[in-house]
């Protein structure tokens, strides 16, 4: 492999999306020689379908609103395993991030007093959950995602970013002490393959939602950063939280925001009852997603869906009126009309429990860097890699994330790891150089594909591995059926080993990035499967039926799921953040 | 009657010496299906079949394609949209060079898009809080900042075919008189004055072909009226 | 800014409002000359010149005339700059052109002045 061309850079960001252009923009800002490698072009990332908000104290609508509250809410949401430093930073340290959004030029809805609109969201409350329903999230319209994500876009150009856009990160390459000094990765337009050298390697591939048949992901949320990381041997944390969001549109599987609720929308039964009145009585359909999402499964398991096969509940919306559906809404509505054939001002929109967001992942601290454990169990910084948006977890949605943190995570963390990873580089970063045969392993995956000469089609393995997750690790678990699950993933995974590419084409093949991308959603599917499997009690977004009760007697702590091995061991959380007392774990009712 | 009929624009550099059009026969089973979905089973029984497509929702703006002589997102394009006489024909943007198949390449696109500076210039310190604008204000950035890149509406106009490197397009424009429009832009002046020359806004003939092909029912046209208005303003 | 040298008014916004005054003096031109048509029906060649002994016609077609020549020219120098990608073929073309305009404007002067 000595013909292979390598680039060389301070920092190379794999992704995109909201995290990765945030952390591009702060190094760019410094001059280090940044690049943000991406596989689509970086507004077409998933970030641009984020349509609720941002959310974070900035005391706009409620000027007595305290970051505090939003931690104590943030922590509760997360069913306890939240790490309360993380939770700490990114809560206090929102503002600021969000500001600086603004002054970016993020196109934010307004209140008449002109400060940036905010609308509530589920999960938020005022004073430590005495002080009723906050309005936290700020928003832009119904398009905060796209509007964050242009406005990282449109201010890494400012900032002279080198982009590499529409090329593909294939794996991860460690040098002999353990250390990632950058990877490979491949040009998608003329399908060169080349070795990129980096001091600091970020991982910000955001999820991989995929791994369902139903979700609201888009199709390239195959959980690449995930996959390279679970290849190159470290470890995944609280990989079995997925969260599952209320309101996807049947069928589609579309995502229809949270804020539709927060504007005063809310979930029927095929009765017209507005069931949410009774599972949380106090928030109603302001509850916790895992909360709301488990309440709709109810009532359709006890047969009080909507629809021919009563599969769905409705989310009422025509009562607000079409003004503030025009105003606050727009691109629901469009939404609807085209997926759902439902015009909101008139009908209801049929919804249904959707796989949406990746609580796991890659675990880090606040400062971005991964983390592996040593043989004592005890953390340990994995040199030269970073990783940061849903890519990671930090954690600071632990088992079921709010909404409107996803988009507050990714340019508070992002933001972080930048800071970091521009102080380090100052302070000099020094690894060892890859060998031949350090780079020859991480080639091994691409030379298997391209050297493949028969076997099972790509998109029939993907069908299979998704309908075996929608299955056995979708809203309720248990655990026979996950069992099942593993085993026959076990199986799949040997079958993808042999699976066959016939297109070996160079130009803009879209085949051998989709048999790559099989590869990255078979190691979440298997990292899922095995800690959901391990993880025996009931917590945030995590549901059995053989185990209906938290247990925090044993796990009250993340899972940390090693790859090498195939086994679950545990990590502690942390209880510990800095300016104040910890938020003890208590009964979660909405 | 439910096989849908698609011909598809296929060019691959390293093997075919021109482009051709490929037949397929879909199997829709009467549904009313995306064009996305027709191109992802295909693609499941094809793989050298290659396009672009990310959200499938109409928000990522990678999808953009020719359908049936026609601009716009195959995800959010239903075949009764398009479809007559049971057949789809499917091409890349014209105007732009092919890289393989369906997807183009946008570079120049791209180019004209970063030419009009697209990031909020404020020369004045930036508050502790946010940068005040009143809801009014704000909602004149209502249909400029929704622009999702798709290049359906630039890849449709003649004025951008033949002169893509000199004519900003109406994308680029859309977003050229987003930031003229918002009250916390204070580049004004500069961006109006960038602007003036024969090409970059004024080979905008008002065709609106833009207008008639954004899948996110926005206006360019207007937007570039609008430049057009400021320009003159400020030079008379 | 894209630069260039061979149009009208050295600005895209000049030549755009040239190009709409140009238009709506020779549209106003048009409307005279027709409605004089229409009013004057067995017109003959005395009447006719007689119109254009009188200075103000002079003068409203001398306008006419440089009208049509800018108009001409910033018409026909975007056809030339869309659609001839060959910088030779497109200068002389342009030459030709500006060269006919000019030949046709001291003509135009000529007929008026000269009868």
């Amino acid at each position: 492999m000595s013909t292979m061309r390598s680039l060389t850079f301070d920092a190379i960001i794999i992704g995109g999306g909201g995290a990765g252009m945030r952390a591009a923009l702060e190094l760019a800002k410094s001059g280090k020689k940044t690049a943000v490698l991406s596989k689509v072009f970086p507004t077409r990332s998933h970030t641009v379908s984020a349509q609720g908000g941002i959310t974070c104290a900035i005391a706009s609508a409620d000027p007595n609103d305290d970051w505090r509250w939003h931690m104590y809410d943030t922590v509760k949401g997360g069913d306890y395993i939240t790490d309360q430093d993380a939770a700490e930073y990114m809560c206090s340290e929102g503002p600021k991030a969000v500001f600086e959004l603004e002054h970016m030029g993020l196109p934010f809805s307004r209140f008449e007093n002109g400060r940036i609109y905010q609308r509530p969201f589920g999960g938020q409350s005022k004073n430590f959950g005495e002080g009723g329903q906050a309005a936290r999230t700020c928003a832009a319209a119904d398009r905060t995602g796209h509007a964050l994500l242009h406005t990282l876009y449109q201010n890494n150009l400012k900032n002279n970013t080198t982009f590499l856009n529409e090329w593909f990160a294939v794996d991860l390459v460690k040098n002999a002490d353990g250390d990632v000094v950058g990877c490979i990765a491949m040009c998608i337009e003329t399908g060169e393959v080349v070795h990129v050298k980096s001091k600091a390697t970020v991982l910000a591939t955001g999820g991989a939602g995929r791994i369902y048949a139903s979700t609201t992901n888009a199709l390239i949320n195959t959980g690449d950063g995930i996959g390279m990381a679970l290849r190159a041997g470290f470890p995944m944390q609280d990989m079995e939280m997925w969260q599952f969001h209320p309101t996807g549109i049947y069928g589609a599987g579309v995502l229809v925001t949270e804020g539709c609720r927060g504007e005063g929308g809310y979930l029927v039964n095929k009765d017209g009852e507005r069931f949410m009145e009774r599972y949380a009585p106090n928030a109603k359909d302001l509850a916790g997603r895992d909360v709301v999402a488990r309440s709709m499964v109810m009532e359709i398991l006890e047969g009080r869906g909507c629809g021919e096969n009563g599969d769905h509940v409705y989310l009422k919306l025509d009562h607000l009126g079409e003004e503030v559906l025009n105003k606050r809404l727009p691109g629901i509505s469009e939404l609807s009309k085209i997926f759902a054939h439902a015009d909101p001002t008139k009908a209801p929109i049929p919804v249904v429990p959707t796989c949406h967001y990746m609580m796991g992942g890659i675990p880090t601290n606040v400062h971005g860097q991964a983390i592996m454990q040593d043989a004592d169990g005890n953390d340990q910084i994995v040199g030269g890699l970073f990783a940061c948006g849903e890519a990671a977890c930090v954690s600071v949605h632990g088992a079921n994330r709010l909404g409107g943190n996803s988009l507050l995570d990714l340019v508070v963390f992002g933001r972080a790891a930048g800071m970091f990873i521009e102080s380090a580089l100052n302070e000099g970063i020094e690894y060892l150089d890859a060998s031949e045969s350090d780079i020859e392993s991480a080639m091994k995956r691409i030379n298997r594909w391209n050297e493949s000469s028969g076997g099972e089609s790509v998109a029939d393995l993907k069908v299979e591995l998704q309908s075996i997750m929608q299955n056995a690790f979708g809203v309720f678990r248990q655990e026979d059926n996950m069992q099942e699950g593993v085993k026959k993933l076990a199986e799949l995974r040997g079958r993808i080993a042999e699976a066959h590419l016939v297109d070996k084409s160079g130009a803009f093949n879209t085949a051998r990035i989709e048999a790559l991308e099989l590869d990255n959603l078979m190691e979440v599917a298997e990292a899922t499967a095995i800690a959901a499997l391990e993880r025996k009690e009931s917590r945030g977004a995590h549901s059995r039926y053989d185990y209906p009760d938290r247990d925090d007697v044993n796990w009250l702590k993340h899972s940390m799921y090693f790859p090498l091995e195939k086994k679950v061991g545990k990590r502690d959380v942390n209880f510990k953040p800095k300016t104040l007392d910890t938020f003890e774990p208590k009964i979660r009712t909405y | 009657m439910s096989m849908l009929q698609v011909s598809i624009y296929r060019y691959n550099p390293e093997t075919d010496s021109a482009p051709y059009m490929q037949e397929y026969r879909v199997d829709t089973q009467g549904r009313d299906l995306m064009v996305l979905n027709i191109l992802e089973m295909l693609k499941a029984e094809d793989t050298t079949l290659a396009y672009r497509r990310s959200c499938r929702e109409g928000v990522c703006g990678s999808d953009g394609m020719n359908m049936n002589g026609k601009n716009g997102l195959a995800c959010i394009t239903s075949l009764s949209d398009v479809v007559k006489n049971n057949k789809l024909v499917l091409r890349p943007l014209p105007g732009l060079p092919v890289v393989r198949d369906l997807a183009v390449d946008m570079g120049l696109f791209y180019k004209q898009y970063e030419r009009i500076q697209p990031y909020l210039q404020n020369d004045e310190p930036a508050p502790a809080i946010e940068r005040l604008q009143s809801p009014e204000e704000r909602d004149k950035l209502d249909g400029l900042y929704e622009c999702i890149l798709c290049a359906c509406c630039s890849t449709s106009c003649p004025s951008f075919w033949w002169n893509p490197d000199k004519f900003v397009g109406p994308a680029g424009l859309l977003q050229s008189y987003r930031f003229l429009a918002d009250s916390r832009d204070t580049a004004t002046q500069a961006r109006l004055t960038d602007l003036q020359d024969p090409f970059s806004v004024f080979r905008c003939r008002g065709i609106m072909n833009c207008v008639a092909v954004c899948p996110k029912g926005l206006n360019p046209t207007r937007a570039i009226g609008k430049i057009r208005d400021m320009l003159l303003a400020n030079a008379t | 800014m894209v630069t260039n040298i061979t149009n009208l008014g050295r600005s895209g916004l000049s030549d755009w409002l040239i190009q709409r005054v140009s238009a709506v003096i020779l549209a106003l031109y048009t409307l005279f000359i027709v409605g004089y048509l229409l009013f004057n029906p067995g017109l003959d060649y005395y009447t006719w010149s007689g119109l254009f002994a009188q200075a103000w016609m002079r003068i409203f077609s001398l306008l006419a005339f440089i009208s049509l020549a800018a108009h001409a020219w910033v018409g026909l120098w975007t056809v030339t700059t869309d659609y001839m990608k060959s910088t030779g073929a497109r200068v002389g073309t342009q030459l030709v052109i500006i060269l006919a305009i000019f030949v046709f404007l001291v003509w135009g002067i000529l007929v008026l002045w000269g009868a």
